[in-house]
């Protein structure tokens, strides 16, 4: 598989009324096309700046950032607005859908900033809510909805634009186990399917439905392994 | 990014909000709405004004006793008497020699008094005037006849009711042949004008007519005169006569610098435009008005905005995450801003124009001639500057907007 991320000895400081935070200190390692990476870590470890500097939200202080091969450094605000749209899915802890807004419409809204035809956006659109098994549901407002079932909106929005990495932010923070386990098991179809997963948490249950695990501290990396035993959602649930 | 979902979006958006927007775009519908009625209301009022005054006639010259700036008030509208106005200079002026476009040339002096007949007093303006009243008015007798130059030079007791006079004195009776008391003074009736409405806000009806020495001698004792009236053949010889007219007068009364002049000639050309730009400086003045009006609204809304921004800002950084560029953002605030605008302007232009309209209804309840004028003019341009006013105070907010950092707008709760 080809390599799809390359960081080497990434920096990150932040500058808040002149004191000066060292968030992250020299990470290195590099993501294949198709694997499934959960980022570990303690809060304040640095484990959400990482995702944020991957997903192209925020800039490095130091060092590289090679995607496809290229130096993201490179990039102008509105050519990462560009990746962002159209290389990689987000899907957050608080679901961020929009509000009083329908199903399809959330789906809709990265398609909106692609500059494709109407006709295929809502094709594009509808496919992902059947990707997620939301169909009955494409009309109602996004606040008639379960956690589960907008976390599941949430997957759909991220994946209507054919992205090569999807980021998930603590997915199943929000949710009860058994909604939490739908959402891994969603993730892991995905990932098999061959997209590349990479998923933050601090959670371990979550962290090992991941086929790797990168745990970070203070800013630097303290490991960085394959998962032995790796747990599918459908034992998970089937151990109940 | 089309359009279409933008302008779908910001529809959405105000509609989540009914009462807010309602009462953001409320500073731009009264403003708007000021706008329309002012220019709807005066292009009427103007419309009704020239039209009062064209129906004297446009071709008309009046002659006023007393020097008076040609643009200023005459002399005698002021509550001044002045008595350099005399019978002798109307006969100067009927001379073809001396004025050669007039037509006729008629003298008037005014008072009021009662009217009355058997046990009906009536209180009526008295207009002494010459027999050639009728062509210079351009009027007609509904019935009798008018008074002929005989009859004037011979100080005949004759008198020529006005159509509303002879409804409340003879009620509908043959008035032809009797006789009323002018001020306990006897006139035989020899006629009734027919009805001509108001000419320059004066009913011309409640009004009797006698010849002019009769009401200088009899009814007034006084020996000089109200003013004269000249028609000329044809519009075009107004400002030529306008000046034969001086140099008569100047003649008639020794004048030789003609700073010194003791009369004042206007003629309607002259009233139309005085008249035209006092009304278009009102319009102008209610205008800026209406416009301070509107900025304030404009503030109001860019205020609103401003906090939605704030409210959004979660929105707004999910947009970014999910690939919208600034660009995107500005745009979608910026297209908020002028739909609310632009609603607001909508509503204030219906809303002004329904006023204008029960103006006009009221009006002509009242008994004018009122044309309800709305002129596309004023609709455009209370449309485009709607829609200026959200672009200009819909830019900061929107600027705001897309200067926001997407993690700093996601964490924010």
């Amino acid at each position: 598989m080809p390599t799809l991320i390359k960081i080497t000895n990434l920096t990150k400081d932040y500058v808040n009324d002149e004191v000066v935070t060292n968030v992250l200190t020299g990470v290195s390692f590099e993501i294949n096309a198709g694997e499934f990476v959960a980022i570990m870590g303690p809060s304040g470890s640095g484990k959400s700046t990482l995702m944020h500097i991957l997903g192209f939200l925020d800039r490095l202080t130091d060092g590289l950032y090679q995607f496809e091969g290229k130096d993201v450094s490179e990039f102008t605000d509105d050519q990462l607005a560009s990746l962002r749209n159209k290389k990689v899915g987000f899907v957050f802890q608080s679901y961020n859908l929009l509000a009083k807004t329908t199903v399809l419409d959330n789906v809709r809204l990265p398609l909106i900033y692609s500059g494709r035809p109407q006709k295929e956006i809502n094709e594009l659109a509808q496919n992902a809510v059947l990707a997620v098994g939301l169909v009955h549901r494409t009309n109602h407002l996004s606040n008639q909805l379960s956690g589960g079932e907008s976390q599941r909106v949430a997957i759909a929005r991220a994946l209507v634009n054919d992205p090569k990495v999807i980021f998930a932010d603590e997915p199943t923070g929000n949710l009860d186990s058994r909604s939490g386990s739908q959402i891994m098991e969603i993730l892991e179809n995905l990932n098999n399917e061959g997209r590349t997963i990479i998923l933050v948490t601090h959670e371990l249950d979550t962290a090992s439905h991941a086929r790797r695990i990168i745990r970070l501290r203070d800013g630097q990396i303290v490991s960085d392994e394959q998962v032995a035993n790796r747990r599918s959602a459908k034992e998970g649930e089937l151990r109940k | 990014m089309s359009f279409l979902y933008l302008l779908k979006n910001s529809v959405n958006s105000l509609l989540a909000h009914k009462m807010r927007s309602f009462l953001t775009m409320l500073g731009m519908i009264i403003g708007i709405a000021a706008v329309l009625i002012i220019m709807s209301i005066g292009a009427s009022a103007q419309d009704l004004i020239l039209g009062q005054i064209r129906s004297v006639g446009s071709n008309l010259i009046g002659i006023l006793p007393g020097a008076s700036d040609e643009n200023g008030p005459p002399a005698t509208a002021l509550g001044i008497t002045v008595t350099t106005l005399k019978f002798d200079d109307a006969l100067a002026l009927a001379k073809k020699e001396n004025v050669p476009h007039a037509l006729a040339v008629a003298a008037y002096v005014k008072g009021t008094g009662t009217i009355s007949w058997q046990n009906r007093n009536v209180d009526t303006s008295i207009t002494g005037t010459t027999a050639s009243y009728l062509d210079v008015e351009d009027t007609e007798v509904e019935f009798g006849r008018f008074f002929s130059t005989e009859e004037e030079n011979d100080y005949s007791r004759v008198v020529v009711l006005g159509s509303q006079t002879y409804d409340d004195l003879f009620a509908g009776q043959d008035p032809i042949g009797q006789t009323v008391k002018i001020k306990r003074e006897q006139f035989k009736v020899i006629g009734v004008m027919k009805e001509r409405g108001a000419v320059a806000f004066q009913s011309q009806d409640n009004q009797i007519f006698i010849p002019v020495k009769t009401a200088q001698k009899i009814l007034l004792g006084i020996n000089h005169l109200g003013f004269i009236r000249l028609r000329v053949d044809d519009t075009k010889n107004l400002d030529e006569s306008t000046e034969a007219i001086k140099a008569t007068l100047r003649e008639q009364h020794e004048i030789n610098d003609p700073t010194k002049d003791d009369f004042s000639v206007r003629n309607v050309q002259q009233a139309l435009s005085v008249l035209t730009g006092v009304t278009d400086a009102l319009k102008f003045f209610l205008v800026a008005i209406a416009a301070i009006a509107l900025i304030v609204g404009g503030i109001g809304i860019m205020n609103i905005m401003l906090v939605s921004v704030n409210e959004r800002i979660r929105e707004i950084g999910l947009r970014k995450a999910l690939g919208a560029t600034s660009a995107n953002i500005q745009i979608q605030f910026l297209l908020e801003t002028v739909v609310i605008a632009f609603g607001g302007g909508l509503i204030g232009t219906t809303l002004g124009l329904l006023l204008a309209a029960l103006v006009a209804v009221v009006a002509n309840y009242l008994g004018y001639t009122w044309h309800f004028i709305v002129t596309i003019d004023s609709v455009i341009l209370a449309s485009s500057v709607s829609i200026i006013i959200g672009l200009i105070f819909g830019l900061y907010p929107a600027r705001k907007a897309a200067k926001l950092d997407p993690i700093e707008a996601l964490r924010y709760e």
